[in-house]
Formats: structure tokens, sequence, C-alpha cells
């Protein structure tokens, strides 16, 4: 029991203790900490940084693209990162944006899913809910000035309704049938556009790999933070599924004919 | 003068093996009026008796919407039944608010449970004194568990506590098998039926001493009731319609009514 009288009556926090499981002396601390104990870990800039992320709805679900660089400023310092993400079993995150932002958002979702499984009620959290819980991290770390410096796309399929949305490092969020983040969002966004909107439920699952396919290429022509080699992940009613690497067939002939800079000596 | 060793402190077992405060808790639900709770396959109901203190007082509430598809009917101390319905409602919200996702009903029973839990395990505390009927709806249909302040939960098809709750109890365990198929005009009979088995000799259930929650779509005798078939408690005019379909006493089966128990004063066991 804590004797200190100055301790007694204080309201409990019921977002921290919601069982009141701590007696009263051991409770967490919930006043303002130092103002300057945490300013200078604050994230002021990614580093290490993946490119754009695709994603499009197609007649059984939606898929989603994403390369396998992690640049760090314009070196193209890892060239096996996988960016596509499971979470449970019929939702995929992708991510663009800082690199170890990412791999923590992961181990933090995979905690969840864990507290989620552990239950054994039959609930299970499917894309939708998975996109509200991220957005409002994102939001609350933006707002604590501390922002985990990600665009993040959430698709998957639950009780046969596919779902695609987006959610940033401010806690923006869109919903769309189609999306890209990062240069993606300026080249690819517009090819994806033209090529699924209005017909979304007719697309075939071949369909929809040919213009995420097509829309890669001209990204890794475009994009100098991007690569020949991506994975692209599948999500449907029955489940998942993330493909290994592919390596794109590129040419690059016309380039011989460009003349106005680089290393020509004519 | 009764005096009991083992009873001054929560946390202390007696020789027996029992922990008194708790049980002194579990005594104070069965002080409270009546409730009552049936589940079928499309609905969950509540329904529960208001006491008033005098003729110039009014009925003191007795259920509580948490959020739009869970509500809860309280039998015991009134105060402590806020506090914990009060919980109980923030942990809906942080669930819409986190997860945009009605919480799982089970789940917010647990979580009520275990906080009453640590009360009976922690020095320098006390058990809350208040029990609980939840019903809500979720993705895997409607439900109806009971809480108590021992911190147990438990589903039930049928369940009653608080004053003379065994003799709805009883009604109830002769007809829960019904229940399952029925509508929620036979239901609603049914659970008035089994309150009615509440009451004092000269008692009768009105529509100032009833209240009636439902989960599920609309009866027949509601109005501007949502598709979703949120919570709702029916109070007054509104529960005339039901109260009119309850059949008299004598013209019934006359086997229900055993030994009423008369738990309206407290007698510890033992």
């Amino acid at each position: 029991m804590d004797h200190f009288p100055t301790s007694w009556g204080r309201p409990r926090n019921d977002a921290i203790d919601a069982y009141g499981t701590y007696p009263i002396a051991q409770r967490p601390y919930n006043g303002p900490k130092d103002a300057f104990s945490e300013g200078v870990q604050h994230t002021q800039q990614p580093i290490v940084t993946g490119t754009s992320v695709l994603a499009i709805k197609f007649k059984d679900g939606v898929m989603m693209a994403a390369d396998n660089l992690a640049s760090y400023g314009s070196l193209a310092r890892f060239k096996d990162v996988q960016r596509l993400y499971p979470v449970g079993t019929h939702t995929v995150i992708g991510a663009g944006g800082d690199m170890s932002d990412f791999q923590y958002i992961q181990s933090m979702l995979d905690e969840l899913m864990i507290d989620e499984f552990c239950a054994q009620d039959g609930h299970t959290l499917g894309p939708a809910e998975i996109h509200e819980y991220l957005a409002q991290v994102m939001y609350a770390r933006r707002s604590k000035m501390n922002p985990l410096w990600n665009a993040l796309l959430v698709g998957g399929v639950k009780d046969g309704k596919s779902f695609l949305a987006f959610v940033d490092l401010l806690g923006t969020t869109y919903t769309a049938s189609t999306l890209a983040t990062g240069y993606g969002a300026h080249i690819a966004q517009p090819l994806l556009r033209s090529a699924v909107e209005t017909h979304e439920h007719e697309l075939t699952e071949a369909q929809a790999r040919q213009i995420i396919d097509d829309s890669m290429k001209v990204l890794f022509y475009r994009d100098a933070r991007s690569i020949n080699k991506y994975q692209v992940a599948t999500i449907t009613a029955a489940g998942s599924s993330i493909s290994d690497s592919i390596t794109l067939e590129t040419t690059w002939d016309f380039a011989e004919g460009i003349r106005g800079y680089g290393a020509q000596t004519e | 003068m009764f005096r009991n060793t083992y009873d001054s402190d929560n946390t202390v077992f007696s020789p027996q093996g029992r922990l008194h405060q708790v049980e002194y808790a579990l005594e104070a639900v069965k002080q409270g009026s009546a409730a009552v709770g049936l589940r079928s396959k499309t609905h969950s109901i509540l329904l529960a008796l208001k006491r008033s203190t005098g003729e110039l007082a009014s009925y003191q509430q007795k259920m509580f919407r948490i959020d739009d598809h869970i509500g809860i009917a309280i039998a015991g101390l009134t105060s402590d039944a806020r506090v914990l319905s009060n919980f109980m409602r923030q942990q809906a919200m942080s669930s819409k608010m986190v997860f945009n996702r009605p919480v799982p009903v089970n789940r917010l029973v647990s979580t009520v449970a275990d906080k009453a839990q640590v009360n009976t395990q922690e020095y320098g505390r006390r058990p809350y004194g208040v029990g609980f009927l939840v019903i809500g709806q979720d993705q895997s249909g409607p439900h109806l568990y009971e809480f108590s302040p021992s911190g147990n939960s438990y589903e039930y098809y049928a369940m009653s506590i608080g004053a003379r709750s065994q003799s709805a109890k009883t009604y109830l365990e002769k007809h829960y098998e019904s229940f399952a198929d029925c509508n929620l005009e036979d239901l609603i009979r049914h659970g008035l039926h089994a309150l009615r088995e509440t009451l004092q000799q000269d008692k009768e259930l009105n529509i100032n001493n009833t209240s009636i929650g439902i989960v599920g779509p609309a009866s027949e005798h509601e109005n501007g009731v949502p598709p979703t078939g949120p919570f709702r408690i029916l109070e007054g005019e509104k529960i005339d319609a039901f109260l009119g379909t309850m059949i008299a006493k004598e013209t019934e089966a006359p086997a229900a009514a055993p030994a009423a128990t008369g738990d309206e004063d407290v007698q510890m066991a033992e």
C-alpha cells in the first residue's frame, strides 16, 4: 500500500491500466516527462527508403506490387528487401518510405495478430480493421511530432468484400480501386486508373497481373530509385500469396540515340 | 452476536477454503430487484423489475446501453454498476475508434470480469457489489452473458439474477428448449412470465415497474427501429402491448413456482 497521502485518490487511467491491476504505488506515471527526454530521438527524415507501391482491385480481390530495393539516399543499398507483408490470412500491406519504420510496423502488427489469435473466439481482424488501426497509430505518432515515415497500402478480402486503402505518415487515409504511393502516384496511377476504373468487377487475375507488370516496367524506366526486381501479392477470398521476386526484361537500345547529356563525346 | 473471523479481508481464505468477502458481494447481487435474460436464434432480450423507494419516488433505472449492439441489466449496487458500465462504454468506444469494429460481446464481458477478479485478489480492495446480464450481437449472432462480482462470466440460453431470481430460473429451465426458435413476441412473453415469478404475492408487472431491453430486428409492436436491430430499452407505454400478451397465471400450467426460496433477505449459507 502507498502510505503517501499525496498519491491517494488519483484517478486511474483506464487506457493504460484497464484492469486496475497495479497497486497504487506501482501505477504508471501519467504526468509530463522532461521536455527534452525524447526530443533528439524524433524521426526528422527517412534514411533507408523504399519507393512506390502499386495496388489495384480486380474481380476476385486485390493485387499489390512493390520492388525489392531499399535505397540509402540515391545509393541502391539493399537489393533484396521485401516491401509487401502479409498480416493475418486475408490482408497484405505494402510500404514505401523508411524501411526501419516499416520493420517496426511489421513487428507491431505481428504482436497485434498474436493477441487476436490468442483470444480464440472466432473474431479476426480483417483488412478494414488493420487499416483503421494503422491510421490511428500513424496519426498518433505524427501528433507526437515523431512520425512513422511511411506511405502504406492495405489490401485484402473479408466476408466476400475486397478492401483497398491508403495511409501515410500524417495519418491521411483514402480509398480507391487503384492506389499508388510515392513516385508511382504520379507515374503509375494514371495508367492504373485508365486500365482499371469502371471495370474492377470484370478484370480477371491474369488481366490485373498484366496491368501491374506494365506499370512496374514503366516505373522502373522512369523512377531513379527503383530496381528491375519486384514482387506481386494477390489477395482473394482463398487467402493471400506473395510471389517470388520477378526480374524485368528491359531494353536500353533507345538510349544510344539520346544526345545532350551523359558520356557522349560528340 | 454473529461474528465471522475470516471476513474482514477479501484476500484471506477461511479454513473451509472460502473467501467470505466475495460471497458477501454475491449476496449484494441477490438484494437487487430481479433481471431476466433470454436468447433466441435472432434476438437477445432483457427484462427487469424496477423498484421505487416509495409512492413519491421515481423508479430506479435497471438497464443501460453500452453501445449500439450491447446493453446490460443490473442487480445490486447501482453506483458500482455505473462505474462498470462506464468502463464498458469506454472499452466499446476504444474498439470502435482503434479498429472501426464494434467490440465482440464475449471480449467485453471477459474484460469487465477480469477487472472484477482483480478486486477479489488484491489487498485493500473490495469486490464490486453488482451483477450484470449482458446482451449483444456481433458477427457470431446474438448473445446473453452473466457477469458476477466474483469475476465469473458465462454465456447462457437464459438466465436470471437478483431477488427471488430462483423462481424465474425455474420457469426458464422448464421452457428454455423452445426459446431458440421463438419469435421476438413469444420470447418477450416468456421473459415476462419468468419475471412475474420473482414478484411478491400481491404485486403485478405494469408499465411503470418493467423494463425490456432488446437486441435484434424490430417487433411488430415497435416503430422506427433501424434494420440492424440495435440495443434499445422499452419502458412506459411502449411495453403495454407486450404486457397484454401475457397469459394470466391461473390459466397456465400450475407446475411453476416451486418453493420460492425467500432470498429477499440476506441469508448467509452455512
